[in-house]
C-alpha cells in the first residue's frame, strides 16, 4: 500500500490532513492477527430449516411435510439450541458442538430492505452495500471497502471471478482453489515466459501470477503427501476440502477471505431432516468444520460470517420445496466470539409476525449488523465504518 | 477475397417476415417487417422503419491521415478489427488504409464465408420469429409450473432450451468476430452489447439476448445514437432486465430511468437530478412485455413499441401527466413522450460527452485527452448522434494514431485475436472451447451481471490470476482444441472424426509467415522466447503468451 493509498483508506485523503497528524501508532501497526472469512450462500437458503423455529406451532402448521421436529431423543428431531429455537440436525457433529462451547451464534431475520426477491439483485445490492436509492457504484463492494480499512491489505477472494462484494479500488487478488490445476505451462515454459515480461508493465502481474499458483500447488502437494496425518481418512472433497485449502492460505497470510457457494436454491423437493438441503448443511457444516481445525492455534482470533441473499417462504409451497422469501439468518462462528447464543431483534412466529404474510421480516440490517462485526473484528472506528457502509450505524451485538 | 461472400437480404427472411406477421396477424406489424433490418440486410438505414428512424446519415469525408502518417497497417488493423490477420491485411492492402476505413465505417450487416453464413442460418434465433418463439417458450415456462408434485422434468427442459438458445446467440458472435470482414462493425456490435448491457443470468433473458443484438443493437451500431436508444428501449429484453416492465403510474419503478441517465446517456454526475430520474421513470410507466396473445375480444389499443409485438405501452399503467426533465416539460400523451424524451436526452452535452468518451476508451486508450472527448463530443452534437460522424473524429486524431499497440486486451480481444490468427482458413462449428476460455478469463459473452456491462480499462483486467489464466489458455489453443471441430452433438466415439477433428485444430501459427512476420516486429526478450521452443506447438503457446499478444 502506498502513502496515497493508505492515507485514503484511512479516510485522510482530500481532507487536508498530511501525514503528521496521523498516529505514529497506525503507521506502524504490524499486520493484523485477525481473521475474518465470509461465506455466501447464494441461491437464498432455506433459513428457517436451519434455525428452526421449535415454539411455534406456526411452524409446524405452515411445514406439514418439511418441518423439523421439536428436540427430543430421535436424531432426524432438531437440536436444542434455547426454548425458542433449535438446529438442523444435519450439524450435529459439526456446528452443534461449536454452538454449545460458545463458538457459534445465529442473527435470526437478518437481512436487506431489497424487496426484488430476485437473486441476481438482491445479491447485486447487498454486495455493492450501498444505499438502495441513490446513485450506485457497480465497481465497488463492501469486502473490498473494508480491505481498505486494513493495514495488512490482505485480502483474498477464493473465487474464480472477482466478485463484486471484492470489487473496488483496493487491489484484491483472487484464485479459486475447489480445484487446482497446475500451470499448464511448465517450470521451464514458465520461465521463459517471466523473462518475456521481464522490465515491462506486467512484469509485477506475471510474476505474482505465477508465485500464488505455485504456492497453492505446494500446499496442494502437501496435502497428497501426508493427507494430514489422517491415513485411513476418506479422501476430503467437496467444500471441505476447499474450505481446508481456504485456512491454510488464510492462516498465515490472508486477513479477510470471501467464498462463496451455491445450490441452495430449494423451490422443489427440499426433504427435511435428511434429502437435498440437509445435505448441503451437512457438507457446508464439515467444511466450516475443517476450516476451524485447519486455523490450528489461529481459530481464536478467526471470525466466520454466513450469509445469503435473502430468506425463503415460511410456508412450504406445493412441491415440498420454498419460494424467494425476505429475512433470513446469518451465522457467526469464530474461536474468541462471544457465542451459544440467538442475538439480535427477535420477534415471536405466528401468521401475523410475517412479512406480507409469507416471509421473515428483516429486523437486523445486513449493514448496521456487519459493520458492527468488523469493527469488532478489526478495531475500526466509526470513521473507517463509514467507509465500509457509508451513513450506516454500525450494531453492536456483543459478539465479537 | 473469393472465399467472402456479401450477403443481402434473402427470401427467406421475407418468410420468416411472413411468418411472423401470420402470427401475430396484424398489418402494422407486416409493415414494420418487411423493412425490418436484419443484421445481413445492404444497408440498415435504408431498410429501417421509417417511423423509427428519421437521422439522416452523414458522408464520410475522404482524407489520407493514415497514408500521410505512414502507419504500421498490421497496427492499424489490430485496433479497427478483432485482431490483424492475412485477410484483414490483403483487405486493406489492396484499397489502402484510409480507404478501408472508409469502408469499415460504412459497413452494414455482416459478411461473412458460405459456411459460416450457413452455420448460423441453422440456428433456431435465425429460423423461428423472435415474438413466435417467446410466446412458445411462454407456454412451455406455464406447462413446466402447472405440473403437480416434485418433478421437474419439464422446468428442466424449459431452462435448458433457455441456456441453449443463449449458446446459439453467443456462437453467432462469435463466428461473426472471427470471421466477418466488416470488422470495425463487429466491434461496434460488441461496444453497444456492452454499453447496453443486459445479462443472460437473469430471468429468460438467455432467449432474449439474440434478438436484442440482432434487431435493437446491430442495425444501428454503426447508424444513429438515436435509433440505437429508442431500439434498445423498445426490446423486451431490455424492459425485462432494467425492469420496466414493472414501472407503472403510482407504482414507480426508477431502475430503467436511473440506468438510461447514468449509464446509457449522460453518465453519473453529469448535471441531472435525482428528479429527474424520478420524472424519466414516469415517462416510461406502462411500458412493458406482453408475452400472451391478446383475446381477441375488440381491439388491442395497447401501442406498440418498436419492432416488437411483444413491448408495449400499457395506456392503463401509463402516468399521463406532464413531466418535467431537465427543465423541459414533456406533455403527458403516451408513446409521443418518448420521441420528445429520446431527442431532449440525445441533445444533451453530458450525453455526447459521455459516448465520445466511452468509445474513445474502446478504441484509443484507457485516458483520453479531454480534448479528443470534445472533438467527438462535438460532432455528435453536430451531427445529432451519427456515430461514423464521431468515430471518424477520433480516427482522424493523432491521438489515435499515436496510441497504437499500446492498448491492453480485454479476454475477448485476446482469445478473439489468437482465433483469427489460428483458424482464418478453417470454419471453427463448434465454439465451446472458446466460450469456456472467455469465462475462466471472466468476461463471459452477455453475462455480466451489473447494467454497467464489462470495463474497458486495463487495470479491471491486467490482474496476476488473469496472467496466469492466458497462460493456461495459451497453451491449449497452441496444441489446438479438437472439440472445435467436433459438433456439439458429436459423442465423440467416432475415432476418425476424432483423429479429423485433431489435425483440423492444429492453429496455423508456427508455421504461417503473416504470424511469423508478426513476431518479427516483437521485442528481442520475445523473439528470444520463440527461440527457446522445442516444437511448433511450444513456438505456438509462446507466441500466444507475448507480451506483444496482450496489446492491440
Amino acid at each position: 500500500m502506498n502513502r496515497r493509498e493508505l492515507l485514503k483508506s484511512l479516510g485522510l485523503f482530500g481532507a487536508g490532513l498530511g501525514l503528521s497528524t496521523m498516529s505514529a501508532q497506525l503507521l506502524a501497526a504490524p499486520a493484523t492477527q485477525n481473521r475474518l472469512l465470509f461465506v455466501f450462500l447464494r441461491g437464498g437458503y432455506d433459513a428457517s430449516n436451519l434455525l428452526v423455529p421449535t415454539s411455534s406451532q406456526f411452524y409446524y402448521d405452515a411445514r406439514p411435510t418439511i418441518a423439523l421436529a421439536k428436540p427430543s431423543a430421535d436424531a432426524n428431531s432438531a437440536l436444542e439450541l434455547n426454548a425458542d429455537w433449535g438446529l438442523h440436525p444435519a450439524l450435529r457433529d459439526t456446528i452443534y458442538p461449536m454452538f454449545k462451547a460458545g463458538e457459534a451464534a445465529f442473527i435470526p431475520f437478518a437481512g436487506t430492505d431489497d424487496l426484488s426477491r430476485s437473486h441476481f439483485e438482491t445479491q447485486d445490492s447487498i454486495e455493492m452495500g450501498q444505499d438502495m436509492s441513490g446513485t450506485r457504484n457497480y465497481q465497488s463492494g463492501f469486502l473490498n471497502r473494508l480491505a481498505a480499512q486494513l493495514n495488512s491489505g490482505m485480502a483474498m477472494s477464493f473465487t474464480d471471478q472477482l466478485p463484486i462484494i471484492m470489487r473496488g479500488d483496493t487491489k484484491v487478488a483472487n484464485t479459486a482453489l475447489r480445484t487446482i490445476s497446475k500451470s499448464n505451462m511448465d517450470d521451464k515454459q514458465s520461465k521463459i515466459i517471466a523473462q518475456m515480461y521481464n522490465k515491462t508493465a506486467l512484469e509485477k502481474q506475471v510474476n505474482d501470477g505465477f508465485e500464488v499458483r505455485g504456492e497453492v500447488v505446494r500446499d496442494m502437494q502437501a496435502e497428497m503427501q501426508n493427507n494430514d496425518g489422517n491415513r485411513n481418512a476418506i479422501t476430503t472433497k467437496g467444500f471441505e476440502l476447499e474450505a481446508k485449502r481456504i485456512a491454510k492460505m488464510m492462516r498465515d497470510k490472508y486477513a479477510l477471505g470471501f467464498i462463496d457457494v451455491g445450490g441452495w436454491d430449494t423451490h422443489v423437493n427440499q426433504g427435511a431432516a435428511s434429502g437435498a438441503l440437509a445435505g448441503k448443511f451437512e457438507e457446508l457444516g464439515r467444511g466450516l468444520a475443517a476450516y476451524k481445525n485447519e486455523m490450528g492455534a489461529m481459530w481464536k482470533n478467526t471470525t466466520v460470517v454466513v450469509i445469503s441473499e435473502f430468506g425463503r417462504t415460511f410456508r412450504e409451497n406445493g412441491k415440498r420445496g420454498t419460494d424467494h422469501g425476505h429475512g433470513s439468518v446469518y451465522w457467526v462462528l469464530g474461536g474468541g466470539i462471544k457465542g451459544g447464543r440467538v442475538v439480535g431483534e427477535q420477534v415471536k412466529l405466528e401468521a401475523s409476525s410475517l412479512f406480507q404474510n409469507r416471509d421473515y421480516p428483516v429486523l437486523n440490517e445486513y449493514r448496521a449488523v456487519l459493520g458492527g462485526i468488523f469493527a469488532g473484528v478489526y478495531g475500526l472506528n466509526s470513521q473507517q465504518l463509514n467507509q465500509v457502509f457509508a451513513g450506516v450505524k454500525a450494531r453492536d451485538l456483543g459478539l465479537v | 477475397m473469393t472465399r467472402t461472400t456479401s450477403i443481402s437480404p434473402s427470401t427467406s427472411s421475407l418468410n420468416v417476415c411472413l411468418k411472423r406477421a401470420a402470427i401475430v396477424m396484424s398489418l402494422t406489424a407486416l409493415a414494420a417487417c418487411s423493412s425490418t433490418p436484419t443484421s445481413d440486410s445492404s444497408s440498415a438505414s435504408n431498410g429501417s422503419n421509417a417511423r423509427t428512424t428519421n437521422s439522416m446519415t452523414y458522408p464520410i469525408a475522404k482524407t489520407y491521415y493514415f497514408e500521410q502518417a505512414k502507419l504500421d497497417p498490421v497496427l492499424l488493423l489490430n485496433r479497427l478489427t478483432w485482431g490483424a490477420n492475412n485477410a484483414s491485411l490483403n483487405q486493406m492492402t489492396s484499397v489502402g488504409m484510409d480507404a478501408y476505413l472508409r469502408q469499415q465505417l460504412q459497413a452494414r450487416g455482416s459478411s461473412l464465408p458460405p459456411a459460416v453464413q450457413e452455420q448460423i442460418a441453422q440456428m433456431t434465433i435465425s429460423q423461428k420469429p423472435f415474438d413466435q418463439m417467446m410466446l412458445e417458450l411462454e407456454a412451455q415456462r406455464k406447462a413446466a409450473a402447472e405440473v403437480k408434485g416434485t418433478d421437474d422434468t419439464l422446468r428442466k427442459a424449459y431452462q435448458q432450451e433457455l441456456t441453449r438458445l443463449a449458446r446459439e446467440a453467443a456462437t453467432r458472435s462469435l463466428l461473426r468476430y472471427t470471421y466477418s470482414s466488416n470488422q470495425l462493425l463487429e466491434q461496434m456490435d460488441w461496444f453497444w452489447m456492452n454499453h447496453f448491457n443486459v445479462s443472460t443470468r437473469k430471468d429468460n433473458l438467455r432467449a432474449m439476448v439474440g434478438d436484442f443484438q440482432e434487431t435493437a443493437i446491430r442495425p444501428y451500431a454503426l447508424g444513429n445514437f438515436k435509433d440505437l436508444l429508442r431500439a434498445t428501449l423498445a426490446h423486451p429484453a431490455m424492459l425485462r432486465y432494467l425492469d420496466n416492465e414493472h414501472n407503472a403510474a403510482n407504482k414507480i419503478n426508477e431502475n430503467y430511468a436511473r440506468e438510461l441517465l447514468e449509464l446509457h446517456t449522460m453518465g453519473v454526475g453529469s448535471g441531472y437530478t435525482q428528479t429527474d430520474v424520478q420524472e424519466l421513470a414516469r415517462v416510461l410507466t406502462g411500458i412493458g412485455i406482453r408475452l400472451r396473445q391478446e383475446k381477441k375480444r375488440g381491439a388491442d389499443t395497447n401501442p406498440v413499441l418498436g419492432q416488437h409485438q411483444l413491448a408495449m405501452l400499457d395506456p392503463k399503467r401509463h402516468d399521463y401527466g406532464d413531466k418535467i426533465i431537465l427543465g423541459t416539460t414533456i406533455k403527458g400523451s403516451g408513446a409521443a413522450e418518448i420521441e420528445q424524451v429520446l431527442e431532449l436526452l440525445m441533445r444533451q452535452p453530458a450525453t455526447a460527452k459521455f459516448v465520445s468518451k466511452k468509445l474513445a476508451m474502446y478504441f484509443v486508450s484507457d485516458k483520453p485527452s479531454d480534448a479528443l472527448v470534445a472533438a467527438m463530443a462535438d460532432r455528435f452534437l453536430q451531427t445529432r448522434g451519427d456515430i461514423p460522424s464521431v468515430l471518424k473524429t477520433m480516427f482522424d486524431s493523432q491521438e489515435f494514431m499515436a496510441s497504437l499497440g499500446q492498448k491492453f486486451k480485454d479476454p475477448m480481444h485476446y482469445v478473439v485475436s489468437s482465433m483469427r490468427l489460428a483458424y482464418e482458413d478453417k470454419t471453427i462449428v463448434n465454439m465451446g472451447p472458446t466460450l469456456n476460455w472467455l469465462n475462466t478469463l471472466g468476461q463471459t459473452l452477455n453475462g455480466h451481471l451489473t447494467p454497467d456491462g464489462y470495463s474497458l480499462n486495463q487495470e479491471a483486467w491486467a490482474s496476476p490470476a488473469q496472467m496466469t489464466s492466458r497462460f493456461d489458455i495459451a497453451k491449449l489453443m497452441a496444441r489446438g482444441a479438437p472439440n472445435l471441430f467436433k459438433p456439439e452433438s458429436d459423442d465423440g466415439k467416432n475415432e476418425s472424426l476424432n483423429a479429423q477433428a485433431r489435425e483440423l485444430a492444429k492453429p496455423a501459427l508456427a508455421q504461417n509467415s503473416f504470424v511469423k512476420d508478426l513476431s518479427k516486429r516483437f521485442a528481442m526478450s520475445s523473439q528470444e522466447a520463440l527461440n527457446q521452443s522445442g516444437s511448433a506447438q511450444e513456438w505456438n503457446a509462446f507466441f500466444l503468451a507475448t507480451p506483444e499478444m496482450m496489446r492491440r
